[in-house]
């Protein structure tokens, strides 16, 4: 998501830069920009306005414009803009020093309350806590199945409907449940509902009188448009909320949502869905979002997540041989297991700096899941000695190979000179960057991977 | 009696649209409203009168090109026509949209026997409900419906489409929980061949349009259910939300590149003052909106009606009595 914005301000930037001194007529014209690329990502178009005022107001002064580099400058103002758009600080989940803490969901149909509400239960198990979830839409048909299920599934206990009790009562039991359990936070999944429809609304306001709701979160669908405003504004209102969680950002929303929120409700975000598995929803962070939207990429949290996912004595061990240039295509599967864990490729290499534009170019190149079923079969098709020394896999091999894969001899050839590909570039680098140890040396190592064409890191 | 039942339901349908006019009214700041502010703060048609227009439609998720355009047609007519008063351009304003709308066809291709309707579109945009409810108004029509619940990837999506099915008092074939959706739309058009059912609906998973082999599934659906009938499937409607913004123009492309649309649902149109978003999809993708969504009630699916639309989207506007002069 932000792509687009992303690519918009870029171009903005872009040129502001390449004038060098700065009048005011350019400003004023980069700023027509910045607000034309915000109201094509969805951003509310008086919170559009009011922030394009703010940067004017600091990018007009002398200072500014007569600094040695007044296009820098801008950003820098346009970047800390956008964090205190964002919402500052970061603001976490608040757990009642009374348990059990009860957060209640709610949200216009369709915004994604029910998986929110499972994956939201592991992101407090995450923080060391237990949850119950009780499944309090009794109107959509199947609802509180499905979120029986995601509890199954994960190990969540969920209080269901009896069929008879109306949701504040069943959010009462499911808090004298949780207590029974020995649960400390209670996720109430409320039926979706829209922001005009009254008798709903009651409803909430009588569950938030029935149970003493400690977090009331608004759950909106990061693709929504315009009307996002409006729904928080009205759910605020009516009910009263603490703070939103974002879904659906893996798609290729504008985020416009995301960036009017706390402006125009002043409510901040305190988490956001990332992806289709029960685990993808992570804590938001104003400072990091920002800076990936200025396309300074994100690699505070890739670190954060590579660290979750791997290993760190092995990651050292793999970096040390691949700089040597002594990689086995055994690293290699590893590796590619690793990075599946991790999500999407698009979504990783889109938290680098650049990596983003990469991904843009690589377009259909870019290789998809079902692309790295299809190179970890092959590898699973090579013997031991063949992963270690891939030189030696010469016709017969392949052929064996790609029979025993079910794919074509191009495909395993494609694959294996991919993968020589990667050897020589990773040595070069090697040669190159001494102490690629520590947080610095990685980076660096980050940096490199900038000028890498995707079609070249072993990826057919 | 039949007659007399086809009336009553005409009836029905129509006051819909009133309906629907008076919940998008009552939506916050609606498009109505805003549009009714500017014909009272500025008589005059300069710079700032078109500007606060552009606005408003970009506010009511038209998107920045379509606002743009429209915006730029209105100058013109405003010219060709020396329009002189606020209130004659908004009705111009009108009429252009009118014309962006129209001469498309928006009618359903369900002659075949059995005709196949594949619904798509992304998680949480109303797929499963929207079925339940164009079954049900199809078997009200006098039609036999049979519903495929192809959605095997959500958790409960089965489910979901039992309980609307039975709602709907239609019949269903449902697959496993994650099975191959293609093999359930297969099984559903052939049980429809078998039953002599006159239209088979078929749900499909839910996930975002960026999925990788989301895609991919849904071509194999369609090439299977074309495998049994030459034609099929004779709709392919993608379902969006209104509420959705410019992103509702990337995923009708994106779906539309992958699957040739045939039409579009637009869902929870009363969740929003405007829906504009149905503007931007004809105007850069020329896919016609062939049926509109509101609420949880059975009944509440309708044709779509440009100038029913237009009515309830500048309702109290264009009668709003002109300010006195001074």
């Amino acid at each position: 998501m932000f792509d687009s914005l992303a690519d918009r301000l870029g171009e903005v930037f872009g040129r502001l830069r390449g004038k060098g001194k700065l009048s005011r007529e350019d400003v004023e014209a980069g700023l027509r920009e910045v607000r034309m690329a915000l109201l094509e990502a969805d951003v509310n178009f008086k919170v559009a306005r009011a922030f394009v005022d703010r940067i004017r107001e600091r990018a007009v002064g002398a200072e500014v414009l007569e600094s040695l580099t007044p296009a820098q400058h801008i950003v820098k103002i346009v970047n800390d803009e956008l964090v205190a758009l964002l919402g500052g600080e970061q603001r976490k989940l608040r757990y009642s020093s009374q348990p059990p803490t009860a957060v209640m969901l709610v949200g216009l149909q369709g915004s994604g309350k029910t998986t929110t509400a499972a994956k939201l239960a592991l992101a407090v198990r995450r923080e060391g806590h237990r949850p119950l979830m009780v499944a309090a839409d009794v109107y959509r048909p199947a609802a509180a199945l499905q979120l029986e299920k995601l509890g199954t599934d994960n190990q969540v206990p969920v209080a269901m409907p009896d069929g008879r009790a109306k949701p504040p009562e069943l959010c009462k039991r499911g808090v004298e449940e949780a207590r029974r359990l020995n649960c400390d936070v209670v996720i109430l999944d409320t039926a979706g509902r829209l922001h005009i429809d009254q008798p709903l609304l009651d409803e909430l306001k009588e569950i938030n009188r029935r149970v003493r709701v400690d977090e009331t979160l608004l759950v909106v669908d990061a693709m929504t448009g315009q009307e996002a405003v409006n729904v928080g504004t009205a759910f605020e209102e009516q009910v009263g909320i603490d703070g939103v969680i974002l879904t659906k950002l893996d798609g290729d929303a504008r985020g416009g949502a995301a960036l009017s929120m706390r402006e125009a409700i002043g409510k901040p975000i305190v988490y956001c869905g990332v992806g289709e598995k029960v685990s993808e929803l992570e804590p938001f962070h104003p400072e990091r979002m920002a800076s990936r939207i200025l396309g300074m990429g994100d690699v505070l949290s890739l670190i954060e997540k590579t660290q979750e996912h791997v290993d760190e004595r092995k990651a050292k061990d793999l970096e040390d041989r691949l700089m040597a240039g002594r990689l086995t295509m055994e690293d290699w599967l590893q590796q590619m297991r690793q990075l599946r864990n991790m999500g999407p490729i698009e979504g990783i290499l889109g938290m680098l700096p650049g990596g983003r534009k990469l991904v843009q170019q690589a377009g259909n190149a870019m290789p998809d899941e079902r692309d790295l079923a299809r190179m970890e079969a092959i590898v699973l098709s090579m013997t031991p000695y063949e992963r270690r020394h891939p030189e030696v896999v010469k016709g017969s091999r392949r052929k064996r190979i790609a029979a025993g894969s079910g794919t074509q001899i191009s495909d395993v050839s494609k694959l294996l000179k991919g993968f020589e590909q990667m050897q020589t570039l990773f040595k070069q680098l090697g040669a190159g960057g001494k102490g690629s140890k520590g947080l610095r040396g990685k980076a660096r190592l980050l940096r490199n991977l900038q000028g890498l064409d995707p079609s070249q890191i072993g990826l057919p | 009696m039949a007659e007399q039942a086809a009336e009553e339901r005409r009836a029905r349908r129509e006051s819909w649209w009133r309906r629907m006019s008076r919940r998008m009214d009552k939506a916050s700041l609606s498009f109505s409203e805003q549009v009714r502010d500017v014909v009272l703060l500025r008589r005059d048609l300069d710079d700032a009168f078109y500007d606060d227009l552009l606005d408003i439609l970009v506010a009511a998720d038209a998107g920045m090109g379509t606002a743009e355009q429209l915006v730029e047609r209105l100058r013109e007519r405003v010219r060709e026509q020396r329009i002189a008063t606020a209130e004659e351009a908004l009705a111009a304003l009108k009429a252009e949209m009118l014309e962006l709308l129209q001469g498309r066809n928006r009618g359903l291709r369900l002659d075949a026997r059995p005709s196949v309707v594949l619904v798509v579109g992304v998680n949480g945009s109303g797929k499963t409900t929207t079925i339940g409810k164009f079954a049900h108004r199809l078997r009200e029509d006098g039609l036999s419906p049979l519903v495929g619940a192809a959605d095997t990837f959500r958790a409960a999506a089965i489910e979901q489409m039992r309980a609307w099915a039975e709602r709907a008092r239609v019949p269903i074939v449902a697959g496993r929980p994650e099975g191959d959706p293609a093999a359930v739309a297969f099984d559903t058009v052939q049980s429809g061949i078998a039953r002599g059912a006159d239209v088979v609906l078929i749900d499909t998973a839910g996930r975002l349009h960026t999925k990788g082999g989301l895609m991919a599934e849904l071509q194999k659906m369609s090439r299977v259910v074309g495998r049994l009938i030459p034609d099929a499937p004779h709709e392919t409607l993608l379902v969006l939300e209104a509420p959705t913004g410019m992103n509702a123009v990337v995923q009708a492309r994106a779906f539309h590149e992958a699957l040739g649309l045939t039409g579009v649902v637009l869902t929870k149109l009363d969740g929003t003052a405007r829906g504009g978003t149905l503007l931007a999809i004809e105007a850069e993708l020329g896919v016609p909106v062939k049926l509109v969504g509101m609420g949880e009630g059975i009944d509440d699916l309708n044709v779509f009606d440009p100038a029913a639309y237009l009515d309830a989207l500048f309702a109290g506007v264009l009668d709003v009595p002109q300010p006195a002069a001074g």
